[in-house]
């Protein structure tokens, strides 16, 4: 088991490796010219050159890849020149806004998808079962954006029940003192009411917009993996000796088909949080997407790495938990 | 006397057929686009902007005049185009790649699933933006940023179906007939993987269409004044909220329709091959 | 749904309600009547105007948080709207000012009761400090006081602790309003010295994300890309203490809810939209829409005129009769503009800038021009513009592109992304550019000094350059005959109508929407609200 941990965490320290290098020649591949667009109006040669110098952009690739390896393994992860903090603080700040999101998206689309599946796998070619594979390609289908801007106008500009897509949190609320970051959980614990429910209402329409894309790969997911759970000779077994149906299922089948559909939760888990950025947008969310289009736009090299960087250490640290995940309770997955 | 009832014959289409036959209608409907269009898709005309659907225009026009109808019919033809070709490119390289990685293990093995890992540890959609953005905004950049992002799908289902396959009673009785490697893996193997992969692409082509309409939505899309249904849906976003709502419309329409009929087709094809799932 | 979700949701619902907490949900949607909110599309990256890479958002927080040593008066435009007046000059950290007799320096007495945000006093020292600075550090900021022939230490003396002088080392029109705009501000040197490193004697770093200001507004929290609130200053003693308490600028980069929020009352004002939107804002009257035109600016269609076919005087003169200018008025930009075409007569006789060049839409002359230039089977090129004005270049863009391939020009539109669109106007190798550009100091040769003079700059993206154009130019900037002067503005503006390198297009409006309560904007030069004269009624 040991040796088997060990060996997936050689293999993914060579994945961020490789993942470092391409990022770094990536951002230096964009045509834009950090020194032009920071020297801005004033663009003059000398001005332009000494820009360049200030950002370190006057040494070879080489030489300038050597220095970010130094950065990085002080935990450096450099300067953003849109926002003047560094790159490590504003992730930190950005992170928690686009972790809430994703996770409330997630919390969402399991609220419905789970039994829609399960009830989908109960009854195989019924309408139920047709109506939720419709509903979930459905939710899939459209860009996010459009869904986003949808849902804005009918629940915002129309009915009003919505609140004025600003943020997190309404103009004139205080933020709740930072625990964990997650406003939802930062004013349950300090008890802060009227925070909590401002909180809730603002991240209503961009979790909902995430969530209608989540949904279907979870149901499609939960489905496969309950109609094999209810196949299998076990649970044939248990149907015989007459256990209570509903005990059946629950108890026996969904905890079979747990692994499956937490793998491809994991797998929606990394897809969400980068496909927030458009979401983001919309609702002018202060998550770590727009932080990262907006110093690409800007040919910003730092905020971009450092958040590529952050995004496949989290897709790969959440994959390698849901390996070993597997491994632990499937010895015979060890294998592959 | 007895009368026999006639046998009723009941013409029992396999599952999935309502969405392939949706599929054939939106390629052809791609196919024949430009030749049904009332109007030239270029063409502006100051007095008829942003006009609400009408009999002379039934989809209406957009900002500058033009006839939305016209642009959404020969927009189908290049998002498809732009889909089938991203699709097409990381379903030949993925698959070859995901084979070759199954079949013959060791190094090869590694150095592809290094490979896979490493595209999939990046936000895919940064990924292509970086790549579009570094590369530049050309249909020819869309389609391999759109490419290369999924490849890992091809290569994962490749790898996972020959590793099932590849030891298989067929498989090595072929290997024992004298059939070389390649031969074996093109006429043997690949045709048994096949399916699956086919089930991929299809729910790949809705993706490939999604990713070029948000590269549209942040700017990186194909360029004006080239319809394309991604541009036309960011373009109309901004008509959300001032009430001309045909402009988004009936582009959404279309895109959404057409990623949905192909995912459905997808959902029934992988129904249809998958013993498990048939009722 | 099953129906343990149903009831969970039906039971917030219900202890929402019984919380009574639906009513003050609702309340809140007015903002209070000393706080203004405003939203934006970009906000300002730097807290720092002098500070290399600061970007145009940072010109608001800079105006409204340091002062500077004189202002503009006002006036009141003939639409109705309060503008700043750039032929007079206003105290504001200096009280008084007088030239000696030569008109070779110029002597400062500053207010005796100035104080910084941290409560010390507003001395020399300080003006001399920051002034140093601004023509020190490089980048926009030094180019900027060049302007004004600002160019060296040495010009600055501190005479006494509330005396400053300044000595000019040409004699320029332009170097007292040079003091007025947004660079030279006075910053607490004492505060920013004690941030300053051997590597950064400038305090780049820490003046960046920190003011050291003695404007009536100072900074109560900044959250890049998302926010910035401002609260008053009151001890601000360099005019009447501002009505509002309190600025919150929000960033919301989606044009479309930046339009729902001020239609539904949640902002005040709403920054950015696209022409469209203001139009229809403006005819729906329940919004205030205020746009007053931009002085010293102007939208056009550069042609590059090292690049063939741009090169012939008849191709260029042929794309100048093929615009539809009309059609870009009516669905380019929705009529918020000043047209900028179609002069009834060729010959110049004002010396005013932006004014209209003699072309208008007439296909039938642009073939003739064409076919002359043996052409008549049109050409390919391509016209370039910035992604980040995509909102308000691309139709009038599309209508040009339809327009030439009339003729047989095929053109591809190029969309370059902001981060590259100094380097694409530096390289000079797009045939033909889209775009804009706006002289604070309203002079006409301020204008062609910086885009028309054949010294290069990136912003002479036709690449042209014309000795006698230079020449008019310099004469225009230096002279004080006002016969000398008319004489050298209408002549190069003549020239280069005649050989028309540059297409005017029009002359954009700067468009702000507010609520109908909101009263006190000034237009001024820089296009950023000044928040010390608006208030709520």
């Amino acid at each position: 088991m040991g040796r088997v941990i060990a060996s997936r965490l050689v293999g993914v320290l060579g994945v961020l490796a490789s993942v470092i290098v391409v990022t770094f020649f990536l951002t230096r591949a964009l045509p834009a010219d950090p020194a032009v667009y920071f020297a801005g109006m004033g663009g003059t040669q000398a001005a332009i050159e000494a820009m360049r110098a200030k950002l370190g952009l006057d040494h070879s690739l080489i030489v300038q890849f050597g220095f970010y390896l130094r950065d990085l393994a002080h935990g450096n992860l450099g300067m953003s020149l849109t926002t003047g903090h560094s790159v490590l603080s504003d992730l930190m700040a950005r992170l928690p806004a686009s972790f809430e999101l994703t996770i409330v998206a997630l919390l969402l689309a399991l609220a419905v998808g789970l039994p829609a599946g399960i009830g989908a796998a109960l009854r195989p070619d019924s309408w139920f079962d047709h109506l939720v594979r419709v509903l979930g390609t459905a939710g899939v289908a459209m860009p996010t954006f459009f869904t986003g801007l949808l849902l804005l106008h009918v629940f915002y500009f129309d009915l009003a029940w919505a609140p004025p897509p600003l943020g997190r949190i309404g103009a004139f609320i205080a933020p709740p003192p930072h625990v964990t970051g997650f406003y939802l959980i930062d004013s349950l614990l300090a008890g802060q009411v009227q925070t909590l429910i401002d909180a809730v209402r603002h991240i209503a329409l961009p979790a909902l917009t995430l969530a209608l894309f989540a949904v279907a790969p979870i149901a499609r997911a939960t489905r496969a993996a309950m109609l094999d759970a209810l196949a299998s000779d076990f649970i044939r077994t248990a149907r015989v000796i007459p256990l209570s149906s509903f005990r059946t299922i629950v108890v026996y089948a969904f905890g079979n088909a747990l692994l499956p559909v937490l793998t491809s939760v994991g797998m929606v888990f990394s897809f969400l949080l980068g496909a927030n950025v458009l979401v983001e947008k919309v609702f002018a969310w202060p998550g770590i997407g727009t932080y990262a289009i907006n110093a690409l736009i800007a040919a910003d090299y730092a905020p971009v790495q450092g958040f590529v960087l952050v995004m496949a250490v989290l897709y790969i640290g959440l994959n390698l938990a849901v390996d070993l995940a597997v491994i632990a309770t499937d010895p015979r997955a060890a294998a592959t | 006397m007895t009368t026999v009832a006639p046998t009723t014959v009941k013409l029992r289409l396999p599952p999935g057929s309502g969405s392939l036959i949706l599929l054939a209608i939106v390629a052809v409907a791609a196919a024949a686009g430009p030749r049904l269009a009332p109007y030239d898709p270029l063409a502006t005309s100051v007095s008829a902007a942003l006009q609400p659907p009408s009999a002379s225009h039934w989809f209406g026009t957009d900002a500058l005049g033009r006839d939305i109808l016209s642009r959404v019919l020969t927009a189908a033809r290049l998002d498809l185009a732009i889909a089938a070709a991203a699709v097409g490119l990381s379903f030949g390289i993925g698959t070859a790649a995901g084979i070759t990685a199954g079949y013959a293990g060791g190094w090869s093995d590694r150095l592809i699933g290094h490979v896979t890992d490493m595209i999939m540890a990046f936000p895919l959609f940064v990924l292509a933006m970086g790549i579009v953005a570094a590369a530049g905004d050309t249909v020819a950049n869309i389609v391999y940023a759109t490419a290369i992002i999924n490849i890992p799908t091809y290569v994962r289902v490749g790898r996972a179906e020959v590793l099932i396959r590849r030891d298989a009673p067929f498989v090595q009785s072929a290997r024992l007939a004298g059939n070389g490697t390649f031969r074996l893996l093109l006429a043997h193997v690949f045709p048994n993987v096949l399916p699956p992969l086919v089930v991929q692409a299809s729910l790949n082509m809705g993706y490939a269409i999604l990713n070029a309409a948000g590269l549209s939505f942040i700017g990186l899309g194909v360029r004006p004044p080239t319809p394309e249904w991604g541009i036309m849906v960011a373009d109309g976003a901004s008509y959300i909220v001032s009430g001309e709502w045909w402009v988004w419309l009936f582009p959404g329409l279309a895109l959404a329709g057409t990623v949905f009929v192909f995912n459905l087709a997808g959902d029934g094809l992988r129904d249809f091959l998958d013993p498990h799932r048939r009722h | 749904m099953n129906r343990r979700e149903l009831l969970k949701s039906g039971a917030l619902t219900v202890s929402a309600s019984a919380l009574g907490l639906w009513p003050t949900i609702k309340a809140y949607a007015k903002t209070p009547i000393d706080t203004l909110v405003v939203v934006t599309e970009f906000g300002p990256n730097s807290l720092d105007i002098q500070g290399l890479g600061a970007n145009q958002a940072t010109h608001g927080p800079s105006w409204n948080v340091y002062d500077r040593l004189l202002s503009y008066g006002s006036k009141r435009l003939p639409s109705g709207i309060l503008s700043y007046d750039y032929k007079t000059l206003a105290p504001e950290l200096a009280e008084s000012w007088a030239l000696d007799p030569e008109g070779l320096s110029a002597t400062f007495k500053l207010r005796p009761n100035a104080v910084f945000h941290d409560g010390s006093p507003v001395t020399a020292a300080d003006v001399k400090w920051s002034f140093d600075r601004a023509v020190s550090i490089g980048g926009f900021s030094t180019i900027q006081m060049g302007a004004g022939s600002l160019e060296k230490p040495t010009q600055f003396e501190i005479v006494d602790d509330h005396t400053f002088r300044i000595h000019f080392i040409r004699k320029d029109k332009l170097a007292l309003p040079d003091l007025a705009v947004n660079i030279p501000v006075v910053m607490n040197s004492k505060l920013a010295k004690a941030h300053a490193t051997g590597g950064d004697p400038w305090a780049q770093d820490w003046l960046q994300r920190n003011e050291a200001g003695s404007g009536a507004f100072k900074v109560e929290s900044w959250e890049p890309g998302q926010e910035l609130v401002l609260t008053r200053f009151d001890g601000w003693t360099q005019g009447p203490l501002p009505r509002l308490k309190r600025v919150i600028v929000q960033i919301v980069p989606s044009a479309g809810t930046r339009r729902s929020l001020i239609e539904r009352g949640d902002v005040d004002v709403s920054y950015g939209l696209p022409p469209r939107d203001f139009a229809e804002l403006a005819a729906g009257g329940k919004i205030k829409v205020v746009g007053v035109p931009v002085e010293n600016a102007l939208v056009y269609l550069d042609m590059n005129v090292k690049i063939p076919p741009f090169d012939k005087l008849e191709v260029r003169k042929a794309v100048a009769y093929a615009i539809p200018y009309d059609d870009i008025m009516k669905i380019g930009i929705y009529g918020r503009g000043v047209p900028m075409f179609g002069a009834k007569t060729a010959t110049i006789t004002e010396p005013v800038w932006p004014q209209p060049s003699p072309y208008y839409h007439d296909p039938g002359k642009a073939k003739a021009l064409l076919a002359a230039a043996g052409l008549e089977n049109g050409f390919e090129t391509s016209l370039g513009f910035d992604l980040g004005e995509a909102t308000i270049r691309e139709p009038s863009a599309l209508l040009i592109q339809e327009a030439l391939a009339k003729l047989g020009i095929k053109v591809t539109l190029e969309k370059v992304p902001p981060a590259n669109w100094m380097t694409a106007m530096d390289k000079k190798t797009m045939p033909l550019t889209l775009t804009s550009f706006q002289a604070w100091l309203n002079y006409p040769e301020y204008f062609f000094y910086w885009t028309y003079d054949g010294r290069n700059t990136v912003f002479n993206t036709m690449d042209y350059q014309n000795h006698e154009v230079d020449r008019l130019i310099k004469i225009a900037r230096f002279t004080t005959d006002p016969a000398e002067y008319k004489k050298a503005v209408c002549g190069f503006i003549q020239i280069v109508f005649d050989e028309v390198p540059r297409i005017p297009l029009f002359q954009y409006d700067l468009d702000v929407a507010f609520q109908p309560d909101v009263k006190g904007y000034e237009y001024w030069f820089h296009t950023q609200l000044d928040y010390r004269s608006m208030w709520k009624a």
